[in-house]
């Protein structure tokens, strides 16, 4: 029997306020355990929660990007459990009147264009740490009450690789909008996963199991995949998908079992007393949607159309703002768009991985960058030496001109210069003239690296190549 | 006769012109408070060594000719569910006991800055639930007017203490009648305010949307400079409402002429005892006399009150007494098996059965398929019982009817049946779930026990209450008659 897969993410952004959602505490992520609490954060006898305006308006803001409709009138609720993180014993969070509903993001995925619906989008307070040892647990309410949002999707959602793409294009865009960094590692963007199978051509969605301990978007898509072919299994063998909670295990990429749900939670939801209702107006919500910035989907035509980009260079140059930034920069210094994308996309991303950095960890500015290719593009530098000045550039920033007078790196073009140092080398290595004469063609890159090892590789290889085949001919 | 016999503005004279001292009232409080505490049982915790400091230092400050705020140097109480920084809170519950709070609540700081001088905590229904102080888990608080029946609840102790001279005044807080039920039993002025019109930051919250922290004071004057002092919105109360506060005492005048008056007849109907009704009507004449008239009037959807109220406060207390758990402060079980158990046994443990009942049935009310016929419904019914006061108000400046349907009850009359205890609120509930402020003034006696008359007013409008209750006050001489101890 042939299956087709449902998936619905649920995804928790933080937002990065200065403050907490509902207390004055900062709201820093490394600080050191239980310092960035206050009574409030705390769930003190007494204490009440007071909103934090830029919270919600980092949440209309984001909901906007995500082609979210706006409440009128949003209000938050109480979620109740009880969990040690959890100090009031209820959450408070958004239960009917979500600040945002029916948003959709489209994403290109194994060559076809798709919108996946956005259900909903909450704001919520976030939990408290639990660390555990033997015999005890520590909490840490330093995170108690960061600003968080729910962003719930539909179950559009057909193959693991279109769950990647949702969350690649959900990342960039709430990136864009500057409310949160969306880095997974520091639990800043956090993703569960639902999923069913269903036999093609069926209506009715399958049972679920809900997937945790997703803590990449590469593990968000093994997870799917190891699920996917294990309810395929139990499906196929005449079993039951028993909705449950199951933990996907990194080291063995499978999904185990953690929990059978019996029923629904329920927990209990009412309006949160203590706090009253926002009304959204046309006038806010014109002032939040001036805020945002041009998305990565306008950005990335922009790019097509105006500097001529390709699509593949337009969109990867639009996966975060601050790489498109920094290419518009460096457009806008002078360098030439296709040149600024290679270097990009190449050595400068390159860069990035290997030392595990951000751009604005290091010294590398747009005219830094733009100012090399000029060099480049003049003739004053070769491409070899360009990585040279490159490396000086990203470590220790500076102007690409000073680097390369200050370390005499400038490309030696004159060819009587150069002609004087082609006779003596080739004085020096007779065999390599018979041996090329002889029809070995290598031979001449072997005399080439000569050259540049006598001119420390400021040797314009183009005229070192014409003087080359010049001079074996005379011989 | 005792200082506290004087009215602030006579203290506040007194000790501007050094005739007496801060320090002179607190010795009359705390020996007071040796003298009948023992009976009254008014006080949780008393925090004598720094209340005599704090008189010292205001006694100090007090130059030549200065003047200083009206409540310089007053010494009050405070009920127990009002965090005090420092200063034991247990709101008379176990898994309290030991809970030494680090912030004060908006209104201790206000009173801390009106430079009061904080006697002690006290005593209350564990929690605020109750009417008769029954439900402390220390001990029951006793009416100083006859030591065999119960003060009122839930702030006995803050109505008894005052009844009783051991303070000049005290903060009670009201859910549903709690200051005003207990004001009436114990003979003295206590005031709910509008809701929002005093901070709730630091009130140890039962049931959110109705709990209001309120004055209960001798006379209608004091109570209006108490309130005076408390009031305000504060940025860490979004319900506090961003009203202006007027002069409530400069609007003392004792002039009721044309004042229209409603009297629901629901107010003086089944269940209300006789001789209560009967001091109603003569009340009624008091002020008619004075040039005001009345005229009777229906808040129809009174009889849904009490059930409505019960469905809401208890699901909001459900919640917020869940953060009683045991994990981070207050009582937690010895040797707990696991976490669930941890949190069962600590709860199970600590709380009393009166407040183990209401987080049931909160809890209850707000589940799965039982929220909309319960919690959804007592909602609308709320709005209804809203709109019932807002057509009165269209027409009349004040309801009056009274607080109680009966004087104070035995100890242990009603503690096997929460509902006849309940039913004991029927009065006061509306007005908590309306918002609008009404206070209880002393109207008479029956067989010895003091009675209330209930004085509603317009949301933000206690100024006109306090006007009625001082006309009426000032045409009477109930609030002079004082209990022998």
């Amino acid at each position: 029997m042939e299956f087709e897969t449902v998936i619905g993410l649920e995804v928790h952004v933080e937002l990065k306020t200065d403050s907490k959602i509902f207390s004055a505490s900062p709201n820093h992520f490394g600080a050191e355990p239980n310092t960035n609490t206050t009574v409030v954060d705390l769930g003190y006898p007494g204490v009440l929660p007071v909103v934090n305006k830029k919270a919600v308006e980092y949440g209309m803001k984001a909901s906007m990007a995500l082609n979210c409709e706006i409440a009128p009138v949003t209000k938050f609720d109480r979620k109740n459990y009880f969990y040690p993180d959890n100090p009031k014993a209820y959450q408070i969070s958004q239960f009917d009147k979500p600040v945002g509903e029916h948003g959709w993001i489209e994403i290109e995925v194994d060559g076809y264009k798709k919108k996946i619906g956005i259900t909903r989008i909450h704001l919520e307070e976030d939990a408290g740490k639990l660390t555990h040892g033997k015999g005890y647990s520590l909490v840490d309410y330093n995170r108690q009450g960061t600003p968080l949002i729910e962003i719930v999707s539909e179950p559009d959602i057909r193959t693991p690789n279109e769950a990647y793409a949702y969350l690649e294009k959900l990342k960039s865009i709430v990136q864009y909008t500057g409310v949160s960094d969306c880095k997974m590692e520091e639990g800043s963007l956090r993703c569960d996963a639902n999923i069913s199978l269903r036999p093609v051509g069926q209506e009715e969605f399958g049972t679920k199991t809900e997937l945790k301990n997703l803590n990449s978007f590469n593990f968000v898509r093994k997870g799917l995949e190891y699920e996917e072919k294990r309810q395929a299994e139990v499906l196929r063998e005449g079993g039951v998908i028993e909705q449950e909670t199951r933990r996907f295990d990194e080291a063995t990429g499978k999904t185990l079992l953690m929990r059978v749900k019996e029923g629904s939670d329920d927990y209990r939801y009412f309006p949160e007393p203590d706090l009253l209702d926002i009304v959204i107006d046309e006038d806010w919500k014109a002032r939040i949607r001036a805020e945002i910035p041009e998305l990565p989907d306008a950005r990335k035509t922009r790019y097509i159309d105006t500097f001529g980009l390709p699509a593949y260079d337009a969109g990867v140059l639009t996966v975060t703002k601050e790489t498109a930034d920094f290419f518009e920069a460096t457009v806008a210094a002078g360098a030439e768009p296709k040149q600024a994308s290679n270097w990009i996309m190449g050595e400068v991303s390159a860069y990035l991985n290997a030392e595990g950095l951000e751009l604005h960890e290091t010294k590398l500015t747009a005219e830094g960058l733009a100012g090399m290719i000029a060099l480049i593009e003049d003739g004053t530098i070769s491409s070899k030496i360009a990585k040279t000045v490159f490396k000086e550039l990203i470590e220790n920033g500076g102007e690409a001109k000073k680097i390369v007078e200050d370390k005499g790196l400038v490309q030696i073009s004159d060819e009587s210069a150069l002609l004087a140092i082609v006779t003596e080398i080739l004085d020096n290595n007779p065999q390599s003239i018979d041996d090329f004469k002889n029809g070995k063609k290598k031979a001449v890159g072997f005399l080439v690296g000569q050259m540049m090892k006598a001119t420390k590789g400021q040797a314009n290889p183009q005229i070192v190549n014409k003087l080359l085949m010049q001079e074996i001919q005379k011989r | 006769m005792s200082l506290f016999d004087h009215k602030v503005a006579e203290l506040h004279e007194l000790l501007h012109k050094k005739e007496i001292s801060a320090t002179d009232l607190v010795d009359a409080s705390y020996k007071r408070i040796a003298e009948v505490d023992d009976k009254v049982k008014a006080f949780l915790t008393l925090d004598e060594e720094h209340a005599r400091q704090v008189a010292k230092e205001i006694d100090g400050k007090l130059g030549r000719d200065e003047q200083k705020g009206q409540l310089f140097g007053m010494p009050i109480g405070v009920k127990d569910n009002l965090v005090t920084k420092g200063l034991r809170t247990t709101c008379a519950s176990q898994i309290l006991d030991n809970f030494d709070p680090i912030y004060d609540a908006t209104v201790v700081s206000k009173l801390k800055e009106a430079e009061t001088i904080k006697i002690g905590k006290l005593n209350m229904d564990e929690f605020a639930m109750g009417s008769s102080n029954e439900n402390s888990s220390y001990r029951a608080t006793r009416n100083p007017w006859n030591i065999e029946t119960v003060p009122g609840g839930s702030s006995g102790g803050s109505a008894a203490a005052v009844a009783a001279g051991e303070v000049l005044f005290s903060l009670g807080s009201d859910t549903g009648g709690s200051i005003r039920q207990p004001a009436s039993f114990c003979g003295v002025v206590g005031l709910k305010p509008t809701y929002g019109r005093v901070s709730r930051f630091g009130l140890v919250a039962f049931a959110s949307s109705l709990d209001q922290v309120g004055p209960i004071t001798r006379t209608v004057e004091d109570n209006a400079y108490l309130l005076q002092a408390i009031s305000g919105v504060d940025p860490m109360d979004s319900t506090s409402a961003n009203v202006s506060v007027p002069n409530f005492a400069e609007g003392l005048t004792g002039d009721v002429k044309g004042l229209k008056i409603a009297v629901p007849k629901e107010y003086l109907g089944e269940g209300v005892q006789e001789d209560v009704k009967q001091s109603v009507l003569a009340s009624l004449k008091v002020l008619e006399k004075l040039g005001a008239t009345w005229e009777e009037v229906s808040l129809p959807h009174s009889k849904y009150a009490l059930a409505a109220y019960y469905l809401l406060s208890s699901s909001e207390a459900s919640a917020n007494l869940a953060r009683f758990d045991g994990v981070r402060y207050g009582y937690r079980t010895e040797n707990p098996e696991n976490l669930i158990d941890l949190y069962k046994k600590s709860r199970s443990e600590g709380f009393g059965d009166e407040v183990k009942r209401r987080i049931m049935l909160g809890t209850f009310a707000l589940s799965s398929g039982y929220y909309d016929a319960y919690y959804k419904k007592a909602q609308k019914v709320r709005t209804l019982i809203k709109q019932d006061f807002e057509n009165v108000f269209e027409k009349y400046d004040v309801i009056i009817g009274p607080t109680t349907p009966t004087p104070a009850f035995k100890i242990g009359e009603k503690t096997k049946d929460p509902l006849t205890m309940y039913a004991n609120d029927i009065l006061t509930i509306p007005v908590n779930l309306a918002g609008v402020p009404g206070i209880s003034v002393p109207c008479g006696f029956s067989e010895g026990l003091p009675l209330g008359l209930q004085i509603i007013g317009k949301h933000f409008d206690e100024s006109t209450v306090y006007r009625v209750a001082h006309a009426f006050e000032q045409a009477t001489d109930f609030h002079k008659q004082k209990p022998e101890l």
